[in-house]
C-alpha cells in the first residue's frame, strides 16, 4: 500500500531489531552518582536466552571426565584453535580473545557450577526465575534488577535511555521508570502529531499515555556517527547494539544502569566446538564486551557487566553434535570494579555420580550469591533488601563477598 | 443504538480483524447482529484454506529449494575452481563490497537469474549462519541493491505472505483469521531457522494449520508435528534411535528438542505432569519422523517420511502407558493420546481465552471451555463456538492490545487497501518486534497487552502511522474513516482530537493510533 521509498527506510532500521537484541535502563541517576568519592559505579546486565553451554565455553580441561563427555565439541588447549588457559583446571573458549585479555588484566572473572533455583528445563520458566529472581516460575511482572532500582536512592533524571526492540526484558520490568532508544532512520512522526496523541491516551487510556510518552524521550541522545545499522549477522548486532549502549552510559548525564538480553544459545545440534555455532555467537558477546570497554572509556573503572543464562546444557553431547537443556553453567564478570583474574567455582566434578540427575553440571553456587555480591559492591544494597526485595525469601543465598576490586 | 456499537467494536476488533472502510458496511452488519456476524465465518470451514494460484505443495517447494542449494554449491564450486582466470562475469554487480573481496555470487550469472546476491551478501565466513536468520520476513534492501534479483526462497516468501495479506483484507469479519494466526502461532515454526524454514513458513500454515482450524485438535497436532517444517525447525530430522540401525551405523543419537516442545508448548504445558523421562521417551517414539531429502531415498523429496533405520526399537513407556514397537503408529497413538490429555484441554483453553478475552483470563470461561474441548474430543470450531456465545467475551473491556500484524492489518482495512507488493507489512511487522512467521523461539510472539504497549514499540507504531498518514492522508476524510471503524463506539475526545487535526495527514495518524483502533 506504501511504495518502495518508504520500505526502504523501514528496512534500514531491521538489522538491529532483529535477531533478539533489546536493551533497556532504568530512568534516573543513582543520588550517589559523582558524589564526594568520585565513584560512579555502573553496571550492565547481559541476559543470554536459550542456555548458555558453560563447559563448551570455560571448559574443564583439567577434568578427566571433560573431553569424553562433551566428545567431538570438546575444548582443548592444544591443536589449531586452542583454548586459553585460565588457571591449571580452566580453559577459555578460543572465540573470546577480549574476555581472554581482560582476565589477564584481572578485570574479569568467571563464576562455575552456577544455576539459579529453577531445577526443570523449560527456557521459557528457567529465563522468568533468572530475570524475575523469584525463586520459581510465575506470572510475575517485575524484574530483579527493577526492584534493585527501587531500593536505590533516586537522583535526578537521565537525559537519555536505551532499549533496543520494542520490548522491555523482564529483568528491568516493574515500578521503577525505564527507558529505551534505537537508533533512528525511519522518519519520525513530528512532535505535534505526538503530543497530540499523548493528550488523546491521557484522556482515554493512561497506560498507552505512560508507554509513548517514554518512548518520546527515547531517541533524543543517541544520534551519533557509526550507529546505523548494517544488515548483517548476530554478530555484528550485538556488537552495535553495546557500541550504542556504551556510548549514553558513558555521558555525565546518561543512564548509570542497564540490561540487553541476546537471543540465539539454545544450541541442541552442531553447537561446534572451538569453530562453528556457537564459537560465532562467543565472538559476538565478546566483541560486545570490548565495545563496553572501550566505549565507557574512564568510566569503565567503575563498571561491572554481569553476563548470565537461564541454565546449563547437558554435560554429554546428545546424538546430533549438540547439547540439550541442562542445569549447571557459568555467569561472566567483566569490567574495572571486577576482582578478576580468577574462576570462582566449588567444582562439582563430572563423574556420572557427580552429574545432576546423571546428565547436567551440579549447580554448587546459587546464581542469586553473585548478583546480589554485585549489587552490594556496586550499590551497597543491604543483605536485607536482597534477600526480601530483590530476590525475595533467597536468604539462603548470601551475597558472594569479595567480587569487586 | 450506542451499545450496538460497543458490541460491534467487540465484534470487529476482540474477534476480527477491524472494520473495512469504503462500502463494506461491516459496522452496520456487527452492529445489527454480532454474535451472528462473529460466527457466520465459522459455518464455511473451506473459507479458511487459502488455494491461491500459484502457492505450492510443500514437496513442490522442497524440490524447489533444493534445486536452488544445488545450484548455489556448483556455481560456488565452479568459481573457485575458475575464478583466477575467468574475466570478471558481464553482470558483476557495481555494489560490490568496498573492501574488494570478491564474493562468489561473481559468477553466479551461470544459473538461473533467481540465484543472486542477497543470500551470499550477508552470510559470514564460516557459513556457521543463516543469512536470513537476521532478516525475518524482510525484502531485500531494493532501494540500496538495485541490481540483486529475488532467490526462489525469498520470492516464495513474499508470495506467501502476500497471499495470507491479501485473504485478511477481504475477508468479512476475519474471526477465522485471526483463529488461524493464534494457532499458526501456538504451533509456530521460525524462517530464520535456514533456507528450508523460510520456504516452506507459508506452506507449513496452509497445510498444517489451516485445515484444522475448525477441525479437530488432534488431527491439528498430527498435521503439525508430521509436518517437515516442523520436523526440520526442532531438529528432529537428526534424531535418531541410539539401538536403531542408522544410529548405531552412524554413532548419532537423540535429540529430544521437538519431543520437549510438543509437551511443552504444543499440549501438556510446563506443569502438566510430565517428567524429563518422558521427553527422553517421547523423543525415542518419535525417532523416525524425518522429511525425504533431495535424494528421495525415504520418500518423495520434501515430503514427510518415516525412516524405520532411524527409529528406536522396542516398546516405550509414556505418561504411564506402554506403547508397543509399532513403527510409526507408536508415535501417532501417543500424539492421539497426548492431545486427550486433561492438561492439554487445561492449556489449550487457558491460551485460547488468554489470547482473545483478556492477560488473565476469567477462570469461569476457561473451565467451561475446557470441559467443551474435553466432551468434543478437542473439536476447535465447538471451541471458537463457545467462546463467541460467552457473556465473558462481550463484557470484558477491550484492555488487549492489538499485535502489530493486527494492528497494520487493520489499518490496510479501514484504508480499504489490497495490497499488491508485501514489503511494507514484512519490514514494518519486523521493526514492531513480530517479523512475519519468524519469532524468537518456539514459544512464538508474546500475547499480554504488555508486550505490545511497550515504549518504544508505541513509538515506532506512531512513525509508521504518520507515514500512512503522510502518504494516504491527503485523499481521504478521517471522520468518515471513524465512522467506518467505530462509529458511536468512539470515545468523544477521540473524535475531538481527529476534528482538530492540523491536517487530514495528521488526522489519519491520530486515528490509527486512537485507542478505537489499537486495543481489542
Amino acid at each position: 500500500m506504501i511504495d518502495c521509498v518508504e520500505n526502504r527506510l523501514l528496512t534500514s532500521r531491521r538489522g538491529l531489531l532483529l535477531g533478539g537484541a533489546s536493551f533497556a535502563a532504568w530512568a534516573y541517576l543513582p543520588k550517589f552518582a559523582r558524589a564526594a568519592d568520585g565513584r560512579d559505579p555502573r553496571l550492565v546486565v547481559v541476559i543470554l536466552r536459550g542456555a548458555l553451554d558453560g563447559l563448551a565455553t570455560v571448559a574443564p580441561v583439567g577434568d578427566p571426565d571433560y573431553a569424553g563427555l562433551h566428545g567431538s565439541i570438546a575444548l582443548a588447549t592444544d591443536g589449531a584453535h586452542p583454548a586459553t588457559r585460565l588457571d591449571g583446571f580452566f580453559a577459555l573458549h578460543p572465540a573470546m580473545p577480549e574476555f581472554a585479555r581482560m582476565y589477564r588484566d584481572q578485570h574479569a572473572a568467571v563464576i562455575h557450577a552456577v544455576a539459579t533455583p529453577y531445577r526443570d528445563r523449560s527456557h521459557f520458566d528457567g529465563q522468568d526465575v533468572l530475570e524475575s529472581g523469584y525463586a520459581g516460575p510465575g506470572r510475575v511482572q517485575s524484574g530483579w534488577l527493577n526492584r534493585a532500582l527501587e531500593a536505590l536512592p533516586r537522583g535526578e533524571r537521565v537525559s537519555s535511555g536505551l532499549a533496543v526492540g520494542p520490548t522491555t526484558p523482564l529483568v528491568l520490568r516493574g515500578n521503577a521508570p525505564t527507558v529505551g532508544w534505537a537508533p533512528v532512520a525511519l522518519p519520525q512522526a513530528d512532535d505535534d502529531t505526538a503530543m497530540r496523541l499523548v493528550d488523546l491516551y491521557r484522556h482515554r487510556d493512561p497506560a498507552l499515555a505512560a508507554a509513548l510518552t517514554q518512548g518520546l524521550q527515547l531517541e533524543k541522545a543517541a544520534s551519533g556517527d557509526d550507529m546505523k545499522p548494517k544488515p548483517g549477522n548476530a554478530v555484528a548486532q550485538m556488537r552495535q547494539v553495546a557500541r550504542g549502549a556504551a556510548k549514553l552510559m558513558a555521558a555525565d548525564d546518561g543512564p548509570r544502569i542497564a540490561a540487553l538480553a541476546f537471543d540465539g544459545w539454545d544450541t541442541h545440534a552442531n553447537e561446534g566446538g572451538p569453530v562453528g555455532r556457537l564459537a560465532f555467537l562467543l565472538g559476538g558477546l565478546d566483541s560486545a564486551l570490548a565495545e563496553f570497554e572501550s566505549g565507557l572509556a574512564e568510566r569503565w573503572r567503575d563498571t561491572v557487566v554481569v553476563v548470565a543464562t537461564e541454565f546449563g546444557r547437558t554435560a554429554r553431547i546428545n546424538g546430533t553434535d549438540g547439547t540439550d537443556h541442562g542445569t549447571g553453567t557459568i555467569a561472566l564478570l567483566a569490567g574495572g570494579a571486577v576482582k578478576g583474574g580468577r574462576v570462582i567455582s566449588d567444582w562439582p566434578g563430572l563423574k556420572p555420580a557427580n552429574l545432576y540427575e546423571g546428565r547436567d553440571l551440579k549447580p554448587t553456587t546459587d546464581l542469586r550469591s553473585v548478583i546480589k555480591g554485585v549489587l552490594q559492591g556496586q550499590f551497597g544494597l543491604s543483605d536485607q533488601v536482597l534477600a526480601q526485595t530483590v530476590f525475595p525469601n533467597s536468604a539462603s543465598a548470601r551475597p558472594m563477598k569479595g567480587l569487586m576490586a | 443504538m450506542a451499545r450496538d456499537s460497543q458490541a460491534a467494536l467487540v465484534a470487529l476488533n476482540r474477534f476480527g480483524l477491524g472494520a473495512r472502510g469504503g462500502a463494506s458496511g461491516d459496522l452496520i452488519n456487527a452492529a445489527s447482529d454480532p454474535r451472528g456476524f462473529v460466527k457466520a465465518e465459522l459455518a464455511r470451514p473451506y473459507g479458511v484454506l487459502l488455494e491461491t494460484p500459484g502457492l505450492q505443495s510443500t514437496p513442490q517447494l522442497g524440490q524447489a529449494a533444493f534445486t536452488y542449494q544445488d545450484q548455489v554449491k556448483q556455481a560456488r564450486e565452479a568459481a573457485k575452481a575458475g575464478a583466477p582466470t575467468e574475466a570478471p562475469a558481464p553482470q558483476a554487480p557495481a555494489d560490490q563490497k568496498p573492501d574488494g573481496k570478491l564474493r562468489r555470487n561473481l559468477s553466479l550469472n551461470t544459473v538461473t537469474a533467481e540465484i543472486a546476491g542477497p543470500m551470499a551478501e550477508a552470510k559470514p565466513a564460516d557459513g556457521a549462519m543463516k543469512p536470513d536468520g537476521m532478516q525475518p520476513g524482510a525484502a531485500p534492501p531494493a532501494a540500496a541493491k538495485p541490481a540483486q534479483p529475488l532467490n526462489v526462497i525469498q520470492k516464495t516468501f513474499r508470495t506467501e505472505a502476500l497471499a495470507r495479506l491479501q485473504r485478511a483484507m477481504m475477508v468479512d469479519c476475519g474471526f477465522t483469521e485471526r483463529l488461524v494466526v493464534f494457532w499458526s502461532n501456538h504451533f509456530c515454526i521460525s524462517a530464520s531457522k535456514g533456507e528450508l524454514a523460510r520456504m516452506w513458513a507459508g506452506a507449513f500454515e496452509r497445510e498444517a494449520i489451516r485445515p484444522h482450524v475448525l477441525g479437530r485438535f488432534a488431527d491439528m497436532l498430527k498435521a503439525v508435528e508430521q509436518h517437515p517444517a516442523m520436523l526440520f525447525f526442532l531438529d528432529n530430522q537428526q534424531s535418531l534411535g541410539p539401538d536403531s540401525r542408522a544410529g548405531q551405523n552412524r554413532k548419532r543419537g537423540l535429540n529430544e528438542n521437538l519431543a520437549r516442545e510438543i509437551m511443552e508448548l504444543h499440549t501438556l504445558g510446563v506443569g502438566g505432569g510430565y517428567t524429563q523421562e518422558d521427553v527422553t521417551s517421547l523423543a525415542r517414539i518419535i525417532t523416525g519422523w524425518t522429511f525425504a531429502g533431495r535424494k528421495g531415498q525415504i520418500g518423495a523429496p520434501g515430503s514427510f517420511a518415516f525412516n524405520a533405520n532411524a527409529h528406536q526399537p522396542g516398546p516405550q513407556v509414556l505418561l504411564g502407558k506402554t506403547y508397543e514397537a509399532n513403527g510409526l503408529a507408536q508415535g501417532e497413538a501417543a500424539l492421539a493420546d497426548i492431545a486427550r490429555h486433561p492438561s492439554t484441554a487445561n492449556f489449550i483453553a487457558t491460551k485460547f481465552v488468554r489470547h482473545f478475552v483478556a492477560d488473565d483470563p476469567p477462570p469461569a470461561l476457561v473451565a467451561r471451555l475446557r470441559d467443551v474441548f474435553v466432551k468434543t474430543d478437542g473439536d476447535l470450531k465447538a471451541l471458537a463456538t463457545s467462546l463467541v456465545d460467552s457473556d465473558e467475551a462481550w463484557k470484558a473491556p477491550l484492555t488487549k492490545m492489538r499485535s502489530p500484524y493486527d494492528f497494520l492489518v487493520a489499518s490496510g482495512r479501514l484504508l480499504a487497501r489490497v495490497p499488491e507488493d508485501p514489503g511494507f507489512y514484512l519490514n514494518s511487522l519486523n521493526l514492531l518486534g513480530q517479523p512475519l512467521w519468524t519469532p524468537a523461539g518456539p514459544n512464538g510472539f508474546p500475547d499480554t497487552a504488555a508486550a505490545w504497549a511497550a515504549p518504544e514499540g508505541m513509538k515506532l507504531r506512531l512513525d509508521i502511522a504518520s507515514q500512512m498518514g503522510a502518504r494516504l492522508g491527503p485523499n481521504i476524510d478521517p471522520l468518515d474513516l471513524l465512522e467506518f471503524a467505530a462509529g458511536d463506539a468512539a470515545s468523544p475526545e477521540t473524535r475531538k482530537t481527529i476534528e482538530r487535526a492540523e491536517s487530514r495527514q495528521q488526522a489519519l495518524a491520530l486515528l490509527l493510533m486512537s485507542p478505537e483502533i489499537q486495543r481489542r
